[in-house]
C-alpha cells in the first residue's frame, strides 16, 4: 500500500509542475503588464511607484526567471496581494472557503443519500417503471442549466410562496438570534443552494450507481449468495452494494472541478460569500493575482482530489494496488 | 419497441436550426427594437412570449438567440473535435515518448476547473462571440483526444492496417484514411454531447455578463434580466431557460440514440 501511495505521489509531481506552468502562462496572456493595469485602475500611481511595482513583480527579469521566482513564492503560499483591496490573496480566499465547503459537503451528503438508493432500485428492475421514470429525471437534470433552476425555485419559494429567503447566507439581524434561531436561519438560507447544486450530481451519480449495481448483480458471487438461500435484502445490500459502491469513490474525486466551476454561477445568483463568487468578483475587477491564485488552487485541489480518490479506492480494494 | 430518442432529438434540432436560419422571416419584431410603451408585457397575441424591461419582444430575441447559441455550440465543438482528433491520433499512433507527453498534457488540462479557466481567459480578452468559440474550443479538446487515442491503440495492430503497411502506405495515409474513419464513432457521440455542454457553458457565461454582449441576444443573456425582474415577469425567466433545456435535451437524446444504434 505504501509503495502504491509513493508511486502515485511521484506521478503527480509532473502534473503539478504542468499546472504551475499553464497557470503562469495564462497570466502572461494578459494584454499589457499587470502593473499598467494596476495604474489604470488607480491613476494616482506615479512612475516611480510603477517601477517599484515592476521590481516586486520581477517584470524586468527574463521570463524563465520570472517563472522560477513565481514558483518559489507559491511554494511558500505567497500569492501576492489583491489588486482591489491590497490584502493578501490567500487571506481573501481562506475566509471564503467555509461557505463553499459547507455547501458542497451538504450537497454531497444529500446526493449520496438519494443517489445510492435510487441507483440500487433502478438496477433491481432495469427498464421497469421506476427505472424509466428515473432515467427521464436524469435526462432533464442534465439538460437544465443550474442557474435557470435556481431562478425558477427563487421565483416559486422566495417570491410567490415567500417561504425561503432569496439570497445571502444569513439574515441581517442574525447576531441577535439565539442558537436555535441561528441554526434555523442558516438552514433556511441553505436549502435552495444545496438543492440546486445537487441536481447535476444526483443525476450523474444515480446513473453511475445503477450501472455499477447491474454489473455487481451479475457477478458469480451473487449467484453463490442466492444459492446459499440468503434473503434478497441481504444479497442486495450486503453482497452486491458493497462492491458496486467502490467505483463511486473515484467519481466523487473526478467531480471536484465541476463542483468548483459550478459554484461560480450559483454562488453569484444566491449572493453567497464563497470562493465561486469571489472568483466572479475577481474576474469583474480584473484582479489578476486573485484570478491566478484561484485558477492554480482549483487545479491543484482537483489533482489532490483525484489522488485521494485513487488512494482511497486502492485502500478499500486491494486488487487495484 | 424501436428506440425513438434519435428521431425525436433530430426533429427538435432540425426545427430549431430552421428557425435560426429563417430568423429574419419568422420573427415578429426586430430583436433589438425598443418599445418604451410596452415594457414588461406578459405574453399576449401581439407578443406571444411577452416583452422585457426595454419593451423588446422575447420571442424575436429568442429566435435570433438560437442563431448565436447553436453556432457557438457547433463551431466550438468542431474546433475541439478537430484538435482532439489531431492530437489524440498522434499520441495513439506513435506511442512512446510522444504519447506520454501528450497524455500528461491531457491530465494537466483536465485538472483545471473548465469554468475557472474559461472565465480567467475571458477576463483578459474582450468577451466577443468569436473569442467565446475559441476559448471553449481550446479548453475542451481533451475528451475527444482521449477517445480517439484509445480507439487507435486497439485498431493499429489489426490486420487491415498491417496490410496497408505491407502495401507501402505512409504513416499519414494510414492515420487519415484508415485509422481515423474507423475510430470516429465514439468521437461523434462525444461531440454531440459536447455541443450540449458548450451551449450550457455559453448560456452560463452570458448570464454572468461575460459571454455574448447585448444588444446581440443569446438565450443566456436574455436571462440576465430574470434576476432583477424576479416576481415581476415570470416569462423572462421561463421561456429562454426552457429553450436551453429542450435544446440540450435534444442533443443528449441524439447522442444516446447514436450510441444505442451503433453500440458505440
Amino acid at each position: 500500500m505504501l509503495s502504491y501511495i509513493i508511486r502515485r505521489l511521484l506521478g503527480a509531481i509532473p502534473v503539478l509542475l504542468g499546472i504551475t506552468i499553464i497557470s503562469f502562462f495564462v497570466i502572461r496572456l494578459a494584454p499589457g503588464r499587470p502593473t499598467s493595469l494596476q495604474q489604470a485602475l488607480n491613476p494616482k500611481v506615479s512612475l516611480e511607484t510603477a517601477q517599484r511595482l515592476e521590481k516586486i513583480y520581477g517584470l524586468d527579469k527574463p521570463l524563465y526567471l520570472q517563472y522560477v521566482n513565481w514558483l518559489g513564492r507559491i511554494t511558500r503560499l505567497d500569492f501576492g496581494r489583491s489588486f482591489s483591496d491590497g490584502r493578501p490573496v490567500l487571506d481573501r480566499i481562506l475566509e471564503r472557503i467555509p461557505v463553499t465547503l459547507s455547501i458542497n459537503v451538504l450537497s454531497l451528503i444529500f446526493i449520496l443519500m438519494l443517489a445510492i438508493p435510487i441507483g440500487v432500485r433502478s438496477a433491481l428492475r432495469p427498464d421497469g417503471l421506476f427505472d424509466k421514470g428515473m432515467s427521464l429525471f436524469v435526462f432533464i437534470g442534465f439538460a437544465m442549466p443550474t442557474f435557470w433552476l435556481a431562478l425558477l425555485l427563487m421565483n416559486l419559494f422566495g417570491v410567490s410562496l415567500g417561504w425561503l429567503p432569496l439570497s445571502g447566507i444569513k439574515s441581517l439581524d442574525f447576531e441577535y438570534f439565539g442558537f436555535f434561531r441561528k441554526v434555523l436561519d442558516l438552514s433556511r438560507h441553505l436549502v435552495l443552494p444545496v438543492f440546486v447544486s445537487s441536481i447535476t450530481g444526483l443525476a450523474g451519480i444515480s446513473r453511475y450507481m445503477r450501472s455499477s449495481m447491474i454489473g455487481a448483480l451479475n457477478e458469480p458471487y451473487i449467484y453463490t449468495a442466492r444459492a446459499k438461500g440468503l434473503s434478497q435484502s441481504r444479497v442486495v445490500y450486503k453482497h452486491a452494494l458493497r462492491n458496486a459502491i467502490l467505483p463511486i469513490v473515484t467519481i466523487l474525486g473526478l467531480s471536484l472541478p465541476g463542483l468548483l466551476g459550478g459554484s461560480v454561477i450559483f454562488e453569484s445568483i444566491f449572493a453567497l460569500p464563497g470562493i465561486g463568487s469571489l472568483f466572479y468578483e475577481a474576474v469583474m475587477m480584473r484582479d489578476y493575482p486573485l484570478i491566478m491564485a484561484e485558477v492554480f488552487l482549483g487545479a491543484a485541489l482537483t489533482l489532490l482530489g483525484n489522488l485521494l480518490a485513487d488512494i482511497g479506492y486502492a485502500w478499500v480494494d486491494p486488487r487495484i494496488r | 419497441m424501436r428506440d425513438k430518442s434519435l428521431l425525436i432529438g433530430t426533429l427538435i434540432i432540425a426545427l430549431l436550426s430552421l428557425a435560426a436560419l429563417l430568423a429574419p422571416l419568422i420573427s415578429p419584431y426586430q430583436p433589438s427594437f425598443i418599445d418604451m410603451s410596452g415594457l414588461l408585457l406578459p405574453p399576449s397575441l401581439t407578443h406571444p412570449l411577452g416583452t422585457d424591461s426595454l419593451g423588446r419582444d422575447i420571442l424575436s430575441r429568442m429566435i435570433y438567440g438560437a442563431r448565436i447559441s447553436l453556432s457557438i455550440g457547433l463551431i466550438s465543438v468542431g474546433l475541439a473535435t478537430l484538435l482532439g482528433i489531431a492530437i489524440g491520433s498522434l499520441a495513439g499512433f506513435y506511442g512512446g515518448a510522444i504519447d506520454n507527453l501528450i497524455m500528461r498534457l491531457v491530465d494537466i488540462m483536465l485538472c483545471f476547473p473548465a469554468f475557472f479557466l474559461i472565465l480567467a481567459i475571458v477576463a483578459m480578452f474582450e468577451p466577443s462571440i468569436l473569442n467565446i468559440m475559441l476559448i471553449i474550443g481550446l479548453t475542451s479538446w481533451m475528451g475527444p483526444a482521449r477517445l480517439i487515442r484509445a480507439e487507435i491503440l486497439s485498431l493499429k495492430e489489426r490486420e487491415f492496417i498491417q496490410a496497408e503497411r505491407a502495401l507501402g502506405a505512409s504513416n499519414s495515409r494510414i492515420i487519415i484514411f484508415h485509422l481515423i474513419p474507423n475510430a470516429i464513432g465514439p468521437v461523434l457521440v462525444n461531440a454531440t454531447l459536447g455541443i450540449a455542454a458548450a451551449i450550457l457553458l455559453e448560456s452560463g457565461l452570458s448570464f454572468l455578463g461575460l459571454g455574448v454582449q447585448p444588444p446581440v441576444s443569446s438565450w443566456g443573456n436574455i436571462l440576465i434580466e430574470a434576476k432583477s425582474t424576479l416576481g415581476l415577469a415570470w416569462w423572462i425567466t421561463l421561456f429562454p431557460g426552457l429553450a436551453i433545456t429542450v435544446t440540450i435535451l435534444a442533443f443528449n437524446l441524439i447522442a444516446d440514440g447514436l450510441r444505442k444504434k451503433f453500440s458505440w
